[in-house]
């Protein structure tokens, strides 16, 4: 297999490749809202680690139904 | 940086000291001289060049030219000199942090959200309509009208509504320029609803009729929508990116699966006529906003956002690969003679009524006060999202507009007259396009519907035909090839259906919580979302409203579009004024009145606009361009007693004229009143506030310290990675000890 510098430099551009992609996941779950109870969770247990969060399913449920109450909310434009 | 110096107007708590100014250094000099010679090049080609081809590029170097350069220093000045914004001060973000809708979003995160709720349909429409003057007006009215008025409306109003704790449009209105004021923009919130999704849902009939390809795709996106819904609800919940590639996957295959429904026995059943597509509209927006919001609303969102950021993306390499040639003129005829077949009336003031979105949209002022403030980190990001997404919008509106004028002018004219113009044979056609002084043979005519295997591409109106004929020249010849026209042609109309469907459902809700509130004020039940009756009237309704334009629009014997465009237009451009004279009454009041003139002077500008268009259609004797003279028209026809006039084959196609040129005038005279009222009421909150400058009230929140450190720009700056790193964050904005979700 490679050796020396070679190796060197495979092993730092997987790196960055990883880094990469690490970041874009994060851009795309950051925008369409799949981190969004992930910052739940973390922002519930921030002062309280035991504090009870709901689960993953009631959390997205709670959401969409919301924007039944005020569907302002989330609107897109013409 | 010098030290901050201290305002003379520190009459808010905390007001921002004011940027020490900084010399440009020799680099940025040069680079801002090549940057203003681009695009000052770019506008000597397009304004200089008569009857020999353009290519596109001049168009987008003039386009970008002038987008860098307002960003880089007018947005600047806006968000240092005007606004002052506070790096220290908290947003309502960081204030109320509670994870879900308050929460800071990072910048970049944010600016897709942002540009993903103002872009739409409309900067797609409006650009290939006022193509019908040429590509020169609507050029300079696109890039001017964003950079002065447009970005400007949108950055100010994310602003005030930041300081107000995300405060809506209609909120802020009543808080600062009164109740009268505030009922009226409430009112023509409403009004500009019901218009914008007739004349929407007119351009997806318009697109759809009479094409099984097409209806067939689209009516795929239902049975996609409701398994992806299920899918997050039930299966697995909240995994988006994932559901939505399955959608998008469905999505093509949809389409392809369009082009062999079309060759198949089947395609007759999905080959509908503009009726029969218009009470499938309305039953199918009905149900949409009864329906639970997780069953169809929410992926059908996720899918259109999807497409849309795709496409787009995918429309600018597309572009740019391309590089196509400008066949319209840079001036058509039309643009002085007022008497264009696609909207009547003359340059001033048709072309910035009918590019509303792309240039200045009063839509944006809703978004730019709802989510986004409540989102924002930093309110120094306000220049970014604000004045940034609405650039990118107006690129957009830039890209369609060059879809619009690379086709064959006589086949745009063919595509975008009324049928009472071209009549529905390639024959007449190529006549009446001919009288038109454009020429195009009936041969050309028939080959460009084959290429794009639609039966008749004849009066097409509403834009969406014309922008998926330039979409699939552009795409075919950067990638794919001649075979591919076809697919293109139905995956743009697809693309804009799409979002346009989204934009159906989601205002018809929209709509019916509003009427729901004002009905609330007569019958209490009303208010309370959750009681069924109230919800299935109140849609009805606002279905009904809507739908009434759309039957109109498509049984219209001048042309529905032609008809009801300028209307939508005008409503669009009057909720800007509302929205730039809250901005500018609050400028005044909050003591900036050394620098009102930054939304006084587009609002002038949009009101000028506005009410000379309202005049024109009230007052004019031209029946062609007022409503009411039209109507006299075929009222005096039919008290003759004669079978046929203008482009009215029959005594009933008359009465038909008569009523709805009737109904539009009206509606004229309602945006005009409400426009003067808004503006009335605005002047006497400034003037108020100028006289007596103590008795100021503003409801401006508490200044409170903000503790997130984060850029402003979506770059950050060598002196922000500083900062970043003395608070322990790395160059992406997250923590560098662990993988965090904040």
């Amino acid at each position: 297999m490679s050796t020396g510098t070679h190796g060197t430099l495979r092993h730092v551009s997987t790196g960055a490749l990883r880094h990469r992609l690490s970041r874009l996941r994060w851009f795309v779950r950051e925008l369409t809202g799949e981190a969004t109870y992930d910052r739940y969770v973390a922002h519930a247990r921030s002062h309280d680690p035991d504090a009870p969060v709901m689960s993953r399913r009631a959390f997205e449920r709670s959401r969409t139904d919301a924007r039944e109450g005020d569907p302002r909310e989330g609107f897109r434009c013409c | 940086m010098a030290e901050p110096r201290p305002t003379a107007e520190t009459e808010q708590a905390g007001a921002a000291p004011e940027p020490a100014r900084r010399r440009l250094s020799p680099k940025s000099v040069v680079i801002w001289t090549l940057v203003a010679i681009v695009g000052a090049a770019g506008w000597a080609v397009l304004a200089l060049s008569r009857g020999e081809d353009v290519s596109a590029a001049w168009m987008l170097a003039a386009a970008l030219g002038s987008y860098a350069i307002a960003y880089r220093f007018y947005s600047k000045f806006i968000a240092n000199r005007v606004l002052k914004v506070d790096k220290t001060r908290a947003t309502p973000a960081e204030l109320h942090n509670d994870g879900v809708d308050f929460h800071p979003t990072d910048r970049r995160v944010l600016f897709g959200h942002h540009f993903a709720a103002i872009a739409g349909a409309g900067p797609l429409v409006g650009p290939v309509l006022a193509a019908q003057m040429g590509y020169l007006p609507g050029t300079i009215w696109i890039v001017a009208g964003v950079i002065f008025a447009g970005a400007v409306q949108d950055m100010v109003t994310l602003f005030f509504s930041t300081r107000r704790n995300g405060r809506s449009l209609g909120q802020i209105a009543r808080d600062e320029i009164g109740v009268v004021g505030g009922a009226a923009a409430l009112i023509a919130v409403f009004a500009i609803m019901i218009i914008l999704l007739a004349v929407l849902a007119l351009i997806i009939v318009n697109a759809l009729a009479e094409s099984p390809w097409g209806v067939f795709s689209i009516g795929m996106t239902i049975p996609i929508a409701l398994f992806m819904g299920i899918y997050l609800r039930i299966l697995r919940p909240g995994r988006v990116t994932e559901v939505s590639l399955i959608g998008v996957a469905l999505l093509l295959l949809a389409i392809v699966a369009g082009g062999w429904v079309a060759e198949s026995s089947w395609a007759e059943t999905f080959t509908l006529e503009p009726g029969t597509l218009v009470i499938w509209m309305v039953i199918y927006g009905f149900l949409a906003s009864v329906l639970p919001v997780w069953l169809l609303l929410a992926p059908r969102d996720y899918l259109s956002t999807f497409m849309k950021v795709g496409t787009i993306g995918l429309l600018a390499v597309g572009v740019l690969i391309a590089l196509p040639t400008l066949k319209m003129d840079g001036i058509t005829k039309f643009a002085t003679s007022g008497t264009g077949p696609v909207f009547a009336g003359s340059l001033f003031p048709f072309v910035f009524i009918t590019i509303a979105c792309g240039a200045l949209s009063g839509f944006h002022s809703l978004i730019s006060s709802g989510t986004t403030p409540k989102m924002i980190q930093k309110e120094t990001q306000i220049r970014t999202i604000g004045y940034g997404s609405m650039l990118v919008e107006s690129f957009v509106a830039i890209m369609a507009l060059i879809a619009a004028c690379i086709i064959d002018p006589g086949l745009y004219f063919a595509v975008n007259a009324p049928a009472g113009v071209v009549g529905d044979t390639v024959q007449a056609a190529s006549q009446a396009v001919g009288n038109l002084g454009f020429t195009i043979t009936p041969d050309q005519l028939a080959q460009a519907a084959k290429d794009v295997e639609e039966a008749s591409l004849l009066h097409r109106t509403g834009g969406a035909p014309t922008f998926a004929l330039g979409l699939s020249e552009i795409f075919s010849a950067a990638f794919g090839g001649a075979a591919m026209k076809a697919f293109w042609y139905h995956f743009a109309i697809m693309f804009e259906a799409l979002f346009i469907l989204t934009t159906l459902d989601a205002g018809t809700r929209v709509g019916r919580f509003m009427l729901q509130d004002m009905l609330g004020n007569v019958y209490k039940p009303f208010k309370n979302v959750s009681w069924k009756p109230g919800v299935w009237i109140a849609s009805a309704i606002v279905v009904l409203a809507w739908g009434y334009f759309l039957w109109v629009g498509v049984h219209d014997p001048l042309g529905g579009i032609n008809q009801l465009f300028p209307l939508f237009g005008i409503a669009n451009q009057l909720l800007a004024a509302v929205a730039l004279a809250v901005c500018t009454t609050l400028l005044i009041k909050s003591g900036r009145l050394k620098y009102a003139w930054v939304t006084a002077v587009p609002l002038l500008w949009d009101v000028a606009v506005t009410l000379t268009a309202s005049w024109q259609k009230i007052f004019s004797d031209d029946p062609k361009v007022g409503f009411f003279a039209q109507r006299d028209v075929y009222q005096t026809a039919l008290d003759k007693g004669l079978d046929k006039v203008g482009l009215a084959k029959n005594r009933e196609q008359m009465e038909t004229i008569v009523t709805n040129s009737t109904v539009d005038g009206v509606l004229s005279i309602l945006f005009a009143v409400l426009i003067v009222v808004v503006l009335f009421e605005a002047c006497r909150a400034c003037l108020k506030a100028i006289r007596h400058p103590a008795a100021v009230t503003l409801s401006e929140t508490k200044y409170v310290k903000s503790e997130i450190v984060a850029p402003a720009s979506l770059f950050a700056t060598k002196e922000e990675k500083a900062e970043m790193a003395a608070a322990g964050l790395g160059p992406d904005g997250r923590p560098l000890k662990e993988e965090s979700t904040v």
